[in-house]
């Protein structure tokens, strides 16, 4: 037991090849109690394949894990008692009630009985599920399902809490509960590292990595990411943002477009371009309803910094 | 260790009471197969249908038509005219057994010669065929035997050659009215259990992989060995109630005397649900789905129940094969019910298939044990 731990997970050169495919080359990064660490990336860039080495139910070919002092490839059952693990579809038992998959596991991490009632009636508080206590969980709705795979596995008071893109499906409402309860173990020093899909998700962790391709290609808070995405962001709202997208895409300057609901966002190299597309868009019968200048979203950034990177300049 | 091995039976029996279905399967299935079994499963063959052609139209020949009608063995269908009447019935499947009693018949009798009956067979069901022509023979031979004895005290014996023969005094052991029924019943006893927990087992397990429980499940810290013994556990004792609900209906439906020791009985039980679990567990860890799972149990275990004895003697059957069958589990277990059903036999006797069923048992679940660890990666 290291009571005061500063870094609750430790990963260092972390590889995994399936045959020719490397899934996950060289990753190294650390997390501190109470932190929300990022994972960002495509499909296919190794989030998933990483989550289930930490978690232990896969093996890697390189590297050292350790959580919260437990070397987790030497003693993975000690490991795991600390560990909570929460993937895109947490398994329930649907033919149990919410109250029941608690239990049970709660009894595999052999938690008292009189802990984990009054923990899961905290959790089930936060996660507005209180009535629904003795529904089956194949009766719960998608959202309340990954809120009760949250109960499942914070019921055994983790130190580190796994989460592969837990809220991919579920509806708005339940995203934010969901986030206020990963909010509420931060002041519990639970470390968290969770993957998603859901940039403004990425935006809310403390810190966040980019992986593509199994490598991770940046690690920084999401401001401080921001500040490194050379030029400018331009937002551009317009009634048809595809004819926008065509006309503003290969003008000098322009480094990137992304089509955003009712516009599109143009990655410059200075804001003083924006009269230059102005222009062009004016030229091209392109009506603008307005142009700004804003603040990138990781997305913007991802993309920005993507492109750098294709375009061989490195990081 | 224990704590989290019981806590996972209490959730696998909280599961089935929830779920009506499956504790529909677990009963209804093995009783209904057990009546049909006992009912339907018979190597006799009675009211074999036939069809007659008397071409010699004697009093002997009569005679010898009333002997195969008056047996309970042959049903006549249809009287023929002419051969090729005869051909048509045995060809439309309409008779399955022909007997023409060839002109001049009687004549040769009457001088005290051998007379010839021809009796055509539908061969395509060989064993049928084979005991019906059994039966057709017993009773030609024993009209022949009481027509020589009448014509020789007919005749002072100058006609009918005096008889020697050889009688069969025939004791049947353990059976002694060879019946089938008494042979099956203990037999589908085996062959039910093993089927229903195969499969239950198999799928409890493949259900949770594709549900997703199963890699919840370990990234807590139980161990593979504790997830596998809890989650085969509750199979256990199923199986344990399963025999004893189809052995009750064996005894007291059926009437199949059970002569041994039940608690030998219960001890060979047990030494097979092992082998029965870790055949269960070993097809769990090869399929991904419920669908490849069923596809594997039918292909395991239709060799398993072919080639176990049930019903195929193991002898008559090709060196090869019968290697195979050292490895089945189910051989071994047939011996042993069969045994204490009907010969009322002992650990002193049946210690042999108990230990070798004990090892398959063990070595069987130490390979799923292993494989199922390696599934997980």
């Amino acid at each position: 037991m290291s009571a005061c731990a500063a870094v609750a997970i430790e990963v260092d050169g972390l590889e995994k090849r399936f045959g020719a495919l490397t899934a996950v080359a060289g990753l190294s990064f650390s997390v501190r109690p109470g932190e929300i660490f990022g994972l960002v990336g495509p499909d296919g860039a190794g989030k998933t394949t990483a989550m289930r080495m930490l978690a232990s139910v896969m093996r890697p070919d390189a590297g050292r894990i350790v959580i919260d002092g437990i070397d987790v490839l030497a003693s993975p059952e000690q490991a795991k008692s600390h560990i909570s693990y929460m993937p895109q579809r947490f398994g329930l038992y649907e033919d149990l009630t919410v109250d029941e998959n608690i239990r049970f596991y709660a009894d595999l991490f052999d938690v008292p009985a009189r802990v984990w009632q009054a923990r899961a009636e905290k959790l089930l508080a936060a996660a507005d599920m209180t009535p629904f206590r003795r529904r089956l969980a194949g009766q719960l709705s998608g959202g309340m399902k990954q809120k009760l795979g949250l109960a499942c596995s914070l019921v055994h008071t983790p130190k580190v809490l796994l989460l592969d893109e837990p809220t991919t499906g579920v509806d708005p409402l339940s995203r934010r509960e969901f986030w206020q309860i990963l909010y509420s173990l931060r002041s519990e020093g639970v470390a968290m590292l969770i993957s998603t899909a859901y940039l403004d998700e990425a935006e809310r962790c403390d810190r966040i990595a980019m992986l593509n391709a199994g490598t991770m290609m940046y690690c920084d808070t999401p401001a401080a990411l921001k500040e490194r995405m050379p030029g400018a962001m331009l937002e551009i709202i317009t009634p048809d943002p595809r004819a926008a997208h065509d006309a503003v895409r290969g003008l000098p300057g322009v480094r990137g477009v992304l089509m955003v609901g009712t516009g599109i966002h143009v990655h410059v190299d200075s804001g003083e371009r924006r009269t230059q597309i102005a222009a062009a868009l004016t030229a091209a019968g392109i009506g603008i309803e307005s142009l700004e200048e804003v603040a990138p979203s990781i997305e913007d950034l991802f993309l920005a910094l993507l492109e750098q990177d294709g375009a061989g300049e490195g990081g | 260790m224990f704590q989290r091995i019981i806590q996972l039976l209490l959730k696998e029996f909280l599961q089935l009471r929830r779920d009506r279905s499956a504790r529909f399967r677990l009963l209804i299935p093995p009783i209904v197969q057990m009546l049909l079994f006992g009912y339907a499963a018979t190597f006799e063959v009675f009211n074999v249908a036939t069809v007659m052609l008397d071409q010699d139209h004697t009093q002997e020949s009569r005679a010898l038509v009333d002997s195969f009608v008056h047996s309970s063995r042959f049903e006549l269908v249809a009287v023929a005219d002419d051969r090729r009447q005869v051909q048509a019935a045995v060809e439309s499947s309409k008779a399955q057994l022909g007997i023409v009693v060839p002109p001049g018949f009687a004549e040769l009798l009457r001088k005290g010669q051998s007379a010839p009956l021809q009796v055509l067979v539908d061969g395509t069901n060989s064993n049928t065929a084979l005991i019906a022509l059994g039966y057709a023979g017993q009773i030609s031979g024993a009209f022949g035997q009481t027509y020589a004895q009448d014509l020789a005290q007919r005749t002072g014996r100058a006609l009918g050659r005096p008889l020697v023969s050889v009688k069969l005094e025939e004791r049947y052991w353990y059976n002694p009215n060879l019946n089938s029924r008494w042979f099956f019943v203990p037999g589908v006893i085996g062959t039910l259990t093993l089927i229903t927990i195969v499969n239950l087992t198999a799928f409890a397990i493949v259900r949770e992989r594709e549900v997703g429980t199963l890699e919840q499940i370990l990234v807590t810290p139980i161990r593979p060995v504790e997830f596998i013994i809890g989650k085969t556990l509750p199979f256990f004792f199923i199986g344990l109630l399963e025999v004893s609900i189809v052995t009750a209906v064996g005894m007291w439906w059926f009437r199949v005397p059970f002569e041994g020791n039940l608690l030998v009985l219960l001890f060979g039980t047990c030494l097979f649900l092992i082998s029965v679990l870790a055949i269960g567990l070993l097809i769990s860890t090869l399929c991904k789905t419920q669908q490849q799972a069923f596809a594997s149990n039918f292909f395991i275990l239709n060799p398993m129940f072919i080639l176990s004895g049930f019903s195929f003697p193991i002898a008559t059957m090709p060196q090869a094969l019968q290697w195979i069958t050292y490895v089945d589990p189910l051989r071994y277990f047939l011996i042993i019910i069969r045994a204490t059903y009907l010969k009322g036999v002992g650990i002193d006797i049946l210690w042999p298939q108990m230990a070798t069923l004990a090892a398959l048992g063990f070595g069987l679940f130490g390979v799923a044990i292993l494989r199922f660890s390696k599934s997980l990666d």
